[in-house]
């Protein structure tokens, strides 16, 4: 990533010196002060809305933690996993044997993130040893073992799971709220810690495996590595969700938290939403929570629905409705590519970017952009 | 002699097994295309199966005879399957192979999910078995333990012939060859006027044929509730990956190490039974990654 290496014709009368390099074609500070003002207000809904509303909500952010999460596997290095399962059941019965043991329930969170993420380096260890499919069946392995493991503990309720002690002191308004609170901070984490790690040296890498892994290889990137980190993350952060459904839900049954469904719903929510961006999960996520909500009374019918328009979607418009949006409307919500912009002289000096049409046009620069070359 | 038992059912159980593993590993073998679907698909064809029972109620007449019900559903529900695989192929996996291999896998799994509640929603969760009357109960008495059930042994043997019928089509058939040459290299086989779509579909359609046959199996030797195809997808997997990928005869060695696996680890007790298989698979996976026996058939 280098500036120098964007054409400057000749002509243009102006050195390569005077070239900047921006996160975005424009200035987003308006975006993260929007973004900041949106969590400030989601932090107050508890105390505006409904207990129904609230409850939805709750429902509503462990899928975006979730969708995130699966969006940085397959999104960025191109890990389709089947078994995040494995990790939300993890995180879930962290949170019931930490109860069990007397530790206060929200703190065991924290554990089942760190326990999670210690369980995936030996993990990755193993299914990263297959590629493509066959790592997709394999974490799906994973995750059935685990099941069936967690099954043979009488003391965990064996296959009919157990009520997570301890949740009886709050007040049901109360362990809503706090319940709410932790599910908007764990969500805000996961996308705001994906942001950061796109922004990185390692997002670099991240961003051009995504684009051609090969190409990525052969310059050098340590493609292996990134892909580790990712696989860490989203084990940490399915666990959060995990956390969250086990406190939310109140009991820890192996049949529920380790099934298939919720990673489909994280693969449908992104494929709706679009892959390989940041905005495209949450919206997806918004998008399947709707459907499912509206739905409601007509069984899996929602489940049917979605899955179908997911396939279409992975056929036809491979980056989803936010691809489909910013098609349109260049927008990007949460810069994490390189604009390189041929800047004046008072641009400069005010420490500005902005675009400057001329000869030697601003161009984005390919591989951190999302103009990325279908295949 | 208990134990003794438990190897003897094993190795019958390993061609249930080996059945679900044929046509995925066919699948691979031609197109590289994993079919996450593979489980379900199976589900559907005895759910479609109990659907014609239900109907015609064919061997509530046919049922005082050991074999005609059992021959008319495979006659009905496996050309069906052939077809639907052919079109599926053509219609959609296709689509999804023009936009990459990660495409197929989101696709499959789309239709995995999306099958497994259209299940649900027509047959509700109940489990069901296809009743064949008396084959199921009827076996050949080896010795005071040990029993070989007359289903098993069919089962084993639908296994083994279909794994010959799709070496022999790969092999000797002109339609096989070219199908072998789409797979080694596509735009050379094209240059010399193979249409690879139409070929795709045609192993598609042998591969659905075997999904079909393993469904009618599965649906006779236990019982299928719409939930069950992931783990058979997950057991025939395993038996591709244990028995090293593209060797047809690998595939049934490795079907019938997990059905040992299963049959043995119910000796310990049932819920290990389902779990010592998976762990076979992985214990092969973290030390011979390409199998036990590793060998290109297919290319």
């Amino acid at each position: 990533m280098s500036a120098s290496l964007l054409p400057v014709e000749a002509g243009s009368g102006r050195a390569p010196s005077s070239l900047i390099v921006t996160r975005s074609r424009r200035p987003t500070t308006w975006a993260g002060a929007v973004g900041a003002g949106g969590l400030v207000v989601l932090a107050v809904v508890p105390f505006l809305a409904s207990q129904g509303f609230v409850n939805d909500l709750v429902n509503l952010f462990i899928l975006v933690c979730m969708a995130t999460m699966w969006n940085a596997l397959a999104g960025y290095v191109g890990l389709v996993s089947v078994g995040q399962q494995l990790y939300i059941g993890v995180g879930a019965y962290v949170v019931l044997v930490a109860a069990q043991h007397g530790v206060e329930t929200f703190a065991a969170v924290p554990v089942a993130l760190a326990a999670a993420a210690v369980l995936a380096l030996p993990a990755s260890w193993l299914v990263f040893r297959l590629s493509g499919a066959y790592f997709a069946i394999a974490t799906w392995v994973l995750a059935q073992v685990a099941m069936l493991f967690v099954e043979r503990f009488g003391s965990l309720g064996g296959g009919t799971g157990a009520p997570v002690p301890g949740l009886d002191g709050f007040g049901p308004t109360a362990l809503l709220r706090d319940t709410y609170w932790l599910a908007l901070g764990i969500t805000a984490l996961s996308v705001i810690s994906v942001y950061l790690l796109l922004r990185s040296r390692l997002g670099l890498v991240l961003t051009a495996v995504r684009d051609n892994e090969i190409g990525a290889r052969s310059v050098g990137s340590r493609v292996m590595a990134a892909k580790r980190v990712v696989y860490v993350l989203a084990a940490a952060g399915c666990a959060g969700a995990g956390a969250i459904i086990a406190i939310s839900q109140l009991d820890v049954e192996p049949g529920n938290v380790f099934n298939v469904q919720w990673t489909a719903y994280m693969i449908f929510a992104v494929l709706i939403g679009g892959l390989g961006s940041i905005e495209g999960p949450v919206i997806g996520s918004v998008v399947f929570f709707v459907l499912q909500q509206t739905l409601a009374n007509y069984d899996v019918w929602y489940l049917i629905i979605l899955g179908s328009v997911a396939m279409a979607m992975a056929i036809w418009a491979r980056r989803g409705l936010w691809g489909l949006f910013t098609a349109k409307v260049p927008l990007q919500l949460f810069p994490v590519g390189y604009y390189v912009h041929m800047g004046d002289g008072l641009a400069e000096r005010r420490g500005l970017a902005r675009l400057v049409l001329g000869p030697a046009r601003a161009q984005p620069t390919s591989t951190t952009t999302d103009k990325r070359e279908e295949p | 002699m208990t134990f003794v038992n438990a190897l003897v059912q094993g190795i019958l159980l390993g061609g249930l097994f080996a059945l679900f593993a044929c046509g995925l590993s066919l699948m691979f073998g031609v197109m590289e295309v994993i079919n996450l679907a593979h489980g379900d698909l199976a589900v559907v064809a005895a759910y479609v199966a109990l659907g014609v029972i239900a109907i015609t109620h064919v061997p509530a007449v046919w049922s005082f005879v050991l074999v005609v019900p059992a021959i008319w559903i495979f006659v009905l529900v496996v050309p069906v399957f052939m077809v639907g695989g052919y079109v599926l192929q053509r219609l959609l996996f296709q689509q999804a192979l023009a936009s990459g291999p990660i495409t197929t896998l989101l696709v499959s799994f789309g239709l995995s999910v999306v099958l497994e509640n259209v299940l649900l929603e027509v047959f509700t969760a109940n489990s069901q078995s296809l009743n064949i009357g008396s084959l199921v109960s009827g076996s050949v008495q080896v010795s005071n333990q040990v029993y070989l059930p007359y289903l098993s042994l069919i089962i084993l043997g639908t296994a083994v012939v279909a794994l010959v019928v799709v070496q022999v089509f790969l092999a000797r058939t002109r339609t096989g060859r070219m199908v072998r040459a789409v797979a080694d290299d596509r735009e050379a086989a094209q240059l010399v006027g193979a249409s690879y779509r139409h070929l795709f579909g045609v192993a598609a359609a042998l591969a659905f044929g075997t999904v079909a046959l393993a469904g009618l199996a599965l649906g006779m030797y236990t019982s299928v509730a719409p939930s069950a195809g992931p783990s058979y997808l997950l057991y025939g997997f395993a038996a591709v990956v244990i028995g090293g990928l593209g060797s047809l005869w690998g595939t049934l060695l490795g079907g019938i190490i997990l059905g040992v696996a299963s049959t043995v680890g119910s000796l310990v007790d049932p819920d290990f039974g389902a779990m010592l298989p998976y762990l076979v698979f992985l214990a092969v996976l973290a030390v011979r990654p390409h199998g036990l026996f590793p060998k290109k058939v297919l290319s």
